[in-house]
């Protein structure tokens, strides 16, 4: 499972023939693809990522979801570099104990994702490789998803796609949850039902024209009465 | 090694009061967080050395990224009008359009944001802290002339490590309205209008040609909303929707947001009457 200097591209094609002299120089990051989903609706959240963990040209594992929950109305997706993903999350959590440790509460969904930024932050110059995205319950119970970029800049949305295939979805997401560039339509609220078809879907549609989106979609659903995950297979090629 | 030192200390080592560090490992109290925890002001940041690699995967070429960006500030006789739009990109690739590039300080500082947008908001968010401190030490709100040294001051300790940051302090006080531009290069320039990012020759066209000493408030508003939206129509990187501030006496108050695409329709159907 070395990175070695053959997927050292960040998952671009690497040229099969060289043509002049090669340089192979260790590089400290691996890309291991997928890609995730974050959706808020009035009273819910949904995390959603696919579970497909590759490498250049490899699959490593078919069963490698990208949600990770956090509190009971918390969870965090997070795609890129999973060397990276692994120690973030181990960060995060332990930081999550001591905190619920001095002040005898949880965190809020508001306050991880501030002190995520911190987090990455910290480390601005040699940053975390990943790419992540908070969804959860606001302290009123409404659904609240956090963005972030790798050094920790972060604002909060109402849907966002990360990850490999988060050029495809966005737009996608942008014009049925958004309504952008519609006219003349009406802005229906979001109901969990539409918004879960509608998570279904665009992964779906991801897995056919990503090749590091697949094998199967993990769901995770926040509402009040707490985290429920279901999953749905898709394409394995 | 880190996950002990993690698991040994408070995490909050930014109010670095106490340099002891339990069995972490490093001397001047560095955590496995990312945070030191230096005795003072606690305000100096940890630096990791990244190794050297020229990796274009690497997230560097990731991070979001404001140069594509436009924003203005300037002075006028009622205040200071702060106007930016609110795209970032990555890249090619439209990131967000819904930034809020205008940085809350406090009830009368705003600051806007340019360059790498983590930069900008990790140290306006310090500067706020930094800010409030002054005030409880000395029983009154810092001047905008000091909380842009301040924040100057900060990043001039990482010039040439490649942040990207290019601010503008906008505030009143004791000395009326006050308007400062601030960037990573170690830049700390007072002035009555600065337009920053790649949009801004566009919006400088724009306020130059109407900026007048009489202007009043609706009218100061909107050649910032006109200037901003103009640059959004010509420079690919800017766009999504206006945010206009105005900063008076009092403190700061949100004017307006608009949508460019809205702005248009406005505008040409005024231009056709």
């Amino acid at each position: 499972m070395l990175s070695t200097p053959m997927f050292a591209n960040g998952g671009r094609m690497k040229e099969y023939h060289h043509s002049g002299s090669t340089e192979c120089r260790f590089s400290p990051y691996a890309y291991n693809g997928g890609t995730v989903l974050a959706v808020a609706g009035e009273d819910f959240a949904i995390v959603a990522s696919d579970t497909r963990l590759s490498e250049g040209y490899s699959i490593h594992s078919r069963d490698s979801p990208k949600c990770y929950k956090l509190t009971d109305t918390t969870v965090l997706g997070c795609s890129g570099f999973h060397g990276d993903c692994l120690t973030l999350t181990k960060i995060i959590d332990a930081r999550l104990k001591m905190y619920k440790h001095s002040n005898n509460k949880s965190m809020t969904s508001g306050a991880i994702a501030a002190m995520l930024s911190t987090i990455l932050y910290g480390r601005r110059f040699f940053p975390y490789y990943v790419y992540n995205i908070i969804g959860g319950l606001d302290e009123e119970g409404r659904g609240a998803v956090y963005s972030f970029d790798p050094v920790g800049s972060y604002q909060r949305d109402s849907y966002k796609a990360g990850g490999s295939a988060s050029a495809m979805l966005q737009p996608l997401l942008d014009n049925q949850i958004g309504f952008k560039n519609m006219e003349n339509v009406q802005h229906l609220p979001l109901t969990l039902e539409k918004a879960m078809q509608l998570v279904k879907d665009v992964f779906i549609s991801a897995a056919e024209r990503d090749v590091y989106t697949g094998d199967a979609l993990k769901l995770c659903i926040i509402t009040k009465e707490g985290i429920k995950e279901e999953m749905v297979p898709l394409r394995k090629d | 090694m880190a996950l002990s030192s993690i698991l040994s200390r408070e995490p909050l080592g930014l109010f670095g009061s106490d340099a002891g560090s339990v069995g972490a490992g490093f001397s001047d109290g560095r955590t496995g967080l990312g945070f030191s925890s230096v005795s003072g002001d606690g305000l100096s940041f940890d630096i990791r050395a990244p190794p050297n690699t020229d990796d274009e995967a690497a997230p560097e070429s990731k991070i979001e990224f404001l140069h594509g960006t436009t924003t203005l500030a300037f002075k006028f006789q009622h205040g200071v009008i702060v106007a930016v739009d609110s795209r970032a990109t990555a890249g090619s690739y439209i990131a967000s359009q819904t930034v809020k590039k205008v940085i809350e300080i406090n009830p009368y500082l705003l600051g806007t944001m340019a360059g790498g947008a983590a930069d900008c908001s990790f140290w306006e968010r310090l500067l706020a802290r930094q800010c409030r401190v002054y005030e409880l030490r000395n029983k009154e709100r810092i001047s905008v002339a000091a909380a842009s040294k301040l924040l100057a001051n900060m990043v001039y300790q990482y010039k040439g490590m490649g942040l990207s940051m290019g601010t503008m302090v906008c505030g009143w006080d004791k000395r009326g309205p006050g308007l400062y531009y601030v960037d990573s290069e170690g830049n700390r320039v007072g002035g009555d209008l600065f337009a920053v990012g790649s949009g801004s020759m566009y919006a400088y066209g724009v306020v130059d040609s109407g900026l007048r000493p009489e202007l009043s408030v609706e009218e100061a508003c909107e050649l910032g909303r006109r200037a901003i939206y103009q640059a959004t129509y010509r420079d690919a990187y800017s766009g999504g929707v206006v945010n206009l501030y105005r900063v008076h006496s009092q403190g700061w108050e949100r004017v307006s947001q608009d949508d460019v695409l809205q702005l248009h329709q406005q505008y040409k159907a005024e231009a056709q009457d």
